[in-house]
Order: structure tokens, then sequence, then C-alpha cells
């Protein structure tokens, strides 16, 4: 393994070469909005890139996700690269990305127009460095996974795979470093609040929708959180009324529930929906709890050699690593028994922002780092738990 | 079917056409043609450094299409330079080039010295404040000129929707076109009426075309590039190219005012050149317009001199650079 190690340091030398060519793609992947269910423009562009990358295959599924495949030199194996296509940025949002020196700007960069265009440029990387491997690669950009896409590209493509897949790796932009190999249990959620038209508000304690939600909010909060399995209840977003003079009747709070635990998160749901309950007794009005998404603990053992492999390699190219659970498209690879794990390509400031900006200089690394876990995978160093 | 329904027909492309930028590459090879990108530049930092990556990468990294990219600049104070030269462009100062022949302020002298400076037997001038930029601009407005040896100058025209901070309009574009030069050219040049977009900022030309004729340094450049080339070579040696959506800067209407004066200007001096009016007419120099400030009416005027560089062919120091 060192001999792959020691090749790492030189691959990162001569990605750095290739700096335009990756640029180049993140700028025009980084422009189409892609908001959750409207990937199309995107979807293409990257069938595009990956053709003008030679990759040997590219091909795309009814669900809008697109995939390019390297042929390995024996295909006996497959490992999977993953990268979602869509972004939490509405398309109406000025997607202009724009490159100084040292970093480039512009909106879901991050999140995740670098990662898919590390999926599109690999092939042409890979071509330069001379590399090529016995194991199959196979790319895929994957539609609807944020929100409330609750990862249904992966997971179509997992229940109707074209080819069996040994091995996945996650690819975000954010950040350098990062290394899940297990998945949290969460559940997304949205409580909507509403006043009926024969609302009374002559009636004492009347009150708008505002309130109303905002007796829901301190409610839940009330719920404790416990720290053994560590559970969390974030409030996301919250919307509500107009203007002066018109009285909110709806509300609308979304919320995300997180444990280690799926019995946690099934009892944290089950106290929302109380609270829910309660809140319309107390009020008048219609409380409802709606399911977004939802995602089962698990993962692969710290102790699994793909972890051990990246974990190294990090080491390797000097990257302090820093260990986080996901809740990203690793959960659906995990729950398919296929082991798995996300990492980073480069860092990011003003993280999800729309004017967010991703650090030109450690992309190399990030890159070096991925081609060097490809590296050990097809040498079959990742084979035996 | 007329003659104007002819050249549309057959000198309109879209850019797909040439999308297969190795079958350009080699044809170009084999023609042993060399081609030269040009971006005017006037402190675009924000957007100069994408187009130099997107060029560079998609059209000498990946294939090697074009032989120089270069910027001519007109004095930026922001970093435009800097961030140009990192990511491989070639960086001249306008007023180095030619230096003895003094300095005009204005885009058509970047575009004018650019056939001095650059060496390729096409160039193609791209402005630099495009947002949405895409290998497209380049090899969509080359393609006609290295498949088709009668069409010398290559015209861009788009879908051009304007973006203002935070939105994105979905149609316009063109208004100086649609008001001042479509009108003008209906009156006198009927033919040039299909060059969809006479005034967009892209075009790829051969050189011969280029050093042959005048370049007004400011506003009316492409007004008169259309005549003169037109007069010279006929509507056939045009073509143009649907690149789609082009994203850029929204101009104000003061902006648009000016840019209207100097076409005029230029436009007129055409048309004395060619007889079609009387050279007793003389025009002024002033473009006035108004503003309200504080519940009162001010008059503005600008003084917008359309001065003109000659053929480079006329040159003798571009003589001595081509002969060596």
């Amino acid at each position: 393994m060192d001999k792959i190690f020691k090749q790492a340091k030189k691959h990162e030398k001569r990605i750095r070469e290739y700096r335009n060519i990756v640029l180049a793609d993140l700028v025009m992947i980084g422009e189409i909005p892609a908001p959750t269910f409207s990937e199309r423009y995107k979807k293409e562009l990257v069938s595009e890139r990956f053709t003008a990358s030679n990759v040997d295959d590219c091909v795309s599924d009814e669900m809008g996700n697109v995939f390019g495949l390297i042929k390995g030199e024996e295909e006996a194996k497959t490992v999977l690269l993953i990268a979602h296509l869509d972004t939490v940025f509405p398309q109406k949002i000025d997607h202009t990305v724009s490159i100084r020196q040292n970093m480039v700007t512009g909106v879901g960069l991050a999140d995740n127009s670098l990662g898919v265009t590390v999926l599109t440029t690999l092939p042409l990387i890979l071509e330069r460095l001379s590399l090529k491997f016995r194991t199959n690669i196979l790319l895929m950009a994957s539609s609807h996974s944020l929100g409330r896409g609750n990862l249904e590209g992966i997971q179509y493509f997992l229940k109707n795979p074209f080819m069996p897949i040994d091995y996945a790796i996650c690819v975000e932009g954010h950040r350098l470093g990062r290394l899940s190999y297990s998945s949290i249990g969460m559940l997304q959620g949205e409580i909507r609040y509403s006043l009926p038209e024969e609302y009374d508000w002559t009636k004492f304690g009347a009150e708008s929708a505002i309130v109303n939600i905002n007796d829901v909010i301190n409610k839940i909060l009330e719920i404790p959180q416990p720290k053994r399995p560590r559970s969390t209840i974030v409030l996301n977003a919250i919307e509500s009324g107009a203007a002066f003079s018109i009285v909110p009747t709806q509300a609308t709070l979304q919320l995300e529930v997180r444990s280690e635990s799926a019995t946690m998160v099934q009892s944290l749901e089950r106290k929302i929906r109380n609270v829910c309950v309660e809140v319309a007794a107390s009020s008048g009005g219609e409380v409802k709890f709606y399911e977004i998404a939802r995602r089962a603990p698990g993962g692969i053992s710290f102790l699994h050699p793909l972890v051990h492999v990246a974990q190294a390699t990090m080491d390797a190219l000097e990257i302090p690593s820093r260990l986080s659970p996901s809740t990203s498209e690793l959960a659906a690879c995990i729950a398919h028994q296929i082991p798995a794990i996300t990492i980073g390509m480069t860092f990011a400031k003003k993280y999800n922002e729309v004017n967010e900006q991703v650090m030109i200089e450690p992309l190399s690394q990030g890159i070096a780092q991925l081609i060097t876990i490809i590296s050990a995978i097809d040498e079959g160093y990742c084979d035996d738990e | 079917m007329s003659k104007v329904e002819r050249w549309l027909k057959h000198n309109t492309f879209h850019h797909s056409l040439f999308a297969d930028i190795n079958s350009l590459v080699k044809e170009k090879k084999r023609q042993e043609k060399t081609i030269s990108l040009c971006i005017p530049t006037l402190n675009e930092e924000k957007t100069i450094g994408k187009e130099i990556v997107v060029f560079r990468s998609a059209l000498i990294e990946r294939y090697p299409l074009i032989d120089e990219i270069a910027i001519i600049d007109s004095g930026s104070i922001d970093k435009t330079m800097e961030v140009a030269h990192a990511f491989g462009a070639d960086v001249y100062q306008s007023k180095d080039i030619l230096p003895h022949l003094g300095e005009k302020k204005g885009k058509g002298e970047n575009l004018w010295k650019a056939i001095y400076q650059l060496k390729g037997d096409i160039i193609v001038y791209i402005d630099a404040d495009i947002k949405n930029i895409h290998p497209r601009f380049v090899y969509g407005l080359v393609g006609p000129l290295i498949y088709h040896k009668e069409i010398k100058y290559v015209k861009a025209f788009y879908d051009r929707p304007l973006s203002d901070a935070g939105t994105i309009q979905p149609s316009g574009g063109g208004r100086v076109t649609e008001i001042l030069v479509r009108p003008l050219f209906s009156l006198f040049f009927p033919e040039l009426t299909a060059i969809v977009q006479p005034l967009s900022g892209e075009y790829a030309v051969r050189r011969e075309v280029l050093e042959a004729i005048p370049f007004p340094v400011g506003y009316g450049v492409e007004t008169s590039h259309i005549i003169d080339v037109h007069t010279l070579f006929g509507l056939n040696a045009f073509a143009q190219t649907d690149l789609e959506r082009r994203v850029h800067r929204n101009q104000d209407t003061q902006r648009l005012g000016k840019m209207s004066f100097g076409i005029l200007k230029v436009f007129w001096a055409r048309m004395i050149k060619l007889g079609l009016v009387s050279q007793d007419a003389v025009l002024t120099e002033k473009l006035r317009q108004f503003r309200v400030m504080e519940q009162k009416y001010e008059l503005l005027e600008f003084d917008i001199t359309e001065e003109e560089r000659p053929p480079m062919i006329d040159l003798p120091e571009y003589e001595k650079r081509i002969s060596q």
C-alpha cells in the first residue's frame, strides 16, 4: 500500500496542471440552476461533459440520474462515485460564477456542483495521469437528492442497478478531510398551521397563525433531547405573514430530527406529533405534520478497510481528517449493504450562502485523495473486513 | 427565393453544428490556419477569470483549436490583468501596442491593435462581460470560417437575457439594434437587416478582412464593420451563428443614448462616403441628455467623438511585421 501512498503526492502535483480543466467544468455546471426536481438542464450538461471527457459509456435513467462509465481492464469490481446534481437554491437566484486568483464564487458550488465537476473531469485526469484500473468506475450524478427529493435518484438506481456495485464513494465539494462512513437517523418534516375560514376572531385568546406556530416551537423546544444516543431537533425554516393589516392564517415550520438511534427518531417524532395535536386543540386551528424525508441510521465499521484506506490516504497527503456522520447518498448505499464513504474535495467559505467561495488550491489534494482511494480499492486493499 | 432569403438559409448556423471540436481541429490543421482569441477588457476582474479558464481548458488544453488567447486592456484599475495572466492568457496594454501612434479611448482601439499584436489567420473577438460563458462562443463562430472558404466574417446572435442584481429576466436586449440600427439598415442597406444582431460583440473574422477595413475606436465599430465588409465583399461574405443564450450586464438608458449617438455618427460618415447623403451636412460632436435633480431639469452635454483608425494594411509597421 505504501507504493500507492507514495504516488498520491505525485498525483497531487500533476493534477495541479489540470486546474483549468476542473475550473472550466465547475463554471459551466455551477451556472445552471438545479433545484430539486428541476435538474434537467444540469443533467444535459453533465451528460455532455462526460462525453467530452471520453467516458466509455454515458447513459441517463428515467429518474434523471446521469452516468459515465470508465471501464476497468478486468471489470471484476465496480466502484460507484456519486455526487448529487440538485442544490438548495431556486432557479430565480443569479447563478453566475466568478473566478478570482485563489477562489471561485457562486451559488451551490460546494454543495454540490464541485462534486459533480470532479466526476465529469476525472476520466480526463486519469487519462492524462496515464492511470488505468482493473476496476470499473461508475460515475453517477444523482437527481432528486435533497429535501423532498429524499434520495429518490440513488434509491431508484440501487433498486434497479444495471451493474453490481462493490464500493461507493460520495463526493462532496466541502470539506477536504471530511470522512463519513456512517449515517445517522434523520427525519425531515413540515408542520403546517392553518386557521379555518370561519375562525372566530372575537373569541378570547384568538391569535394569528404566527403566534400559534410560535406556540408549537416553544413546546417542541421543551422536548428533552437525549445525549445518549446523541439526538437533536433542528428548526430549519419558518414562513408566515404577508404585510401590515393582514392577519396571518397560515404558517409553516420545517424541522429535522437527527439521532444515532432509529427508535429515538421515532420517539421524538411521536412527541412532535403530540405537540401538533395539543396546539390544534388549544388554538382552534388545524396543525398537520408532513414527513418530507427519512433516513435509517447505519454504517460500516470504523475498522472497515475502506475507512482505514481513506484515513491513511489523508495522512499520506497531509490532510487533517475529521470523522462525521452523513445523511446523504451514503445512507442509501449503506442501507443496500454497499461499503461506502463520503469525502470532501476542498474548503468552502460562506457555505451554502449565495456568495459561497470555494478554494482553488486544495482541490488538487482532494482529487489526488479520491484517485488514491480508487487505486487502493483496485489493488484489493479494501476487500476484506 | 430572394437573395436575402437564400443568405438566411445558407449562412445562418447553429453552434451545435460545430460542437465536434476534434473535427474542427483536424480541418484547421489541414488548412494550416491559426486562430487567435482576443478579449478587449476594461475593469473586468469579475468575469475575465472564468472566460480565460473555460476557453483555455476547452479550446487549448482539451482540443488545440485556438493558438493564442490574449486580452488587450484599456487601462484597468482593478485586477483584470493579474487574473487573466494567472489563468494563462497573454496580457497586453493597448497603449503599449504601436505606442508612437498614441492612445485612443474605446473598445475599437483594442480590436484594431489586436490585428497588429496577434498572430492568427482568424481572429475571434469576445466581450469580457459574458456571464454564462461556454466554449460554443468560440467554436460556434470559428466553425463557419473553417468549413466554408467563401465566408469571411461570422457574427453571433443570441436570445439575450439581461442580468440585474439577483434576478434573471427572461428576454430582452438588443434595444439599440431594434430602435436604431435595423431601421437605418432597412432604409439604406436592406440586405443587412438579415443580420440578427449586428451589434453583438462576438465575431470571428479572417485577417485579410480585418486588415482591410478602418476601425472607429468608439461605439460605432461594429456598425462600421458591417457596412464596410458589405461594401467590399458583399452579403455572402457574412455568416451568423446562433449561440443561444447570453447573459450580460444590463446597460442604462443614458449609456444606450451615447451608444446610439456614436453609431449614428459612424453611420452618417459611411453614408457620405458612399454618396448616399450630401457631403455638406456637418454633424455636432455633442450629445444632449436630460436628468431630473431635486425637482429641477438638468441638461447634460457629452462630447462623443468617433475617431477612426485607418485600415491596418496601410500602416508600414504592419506591413513590416507580417512580412517577417
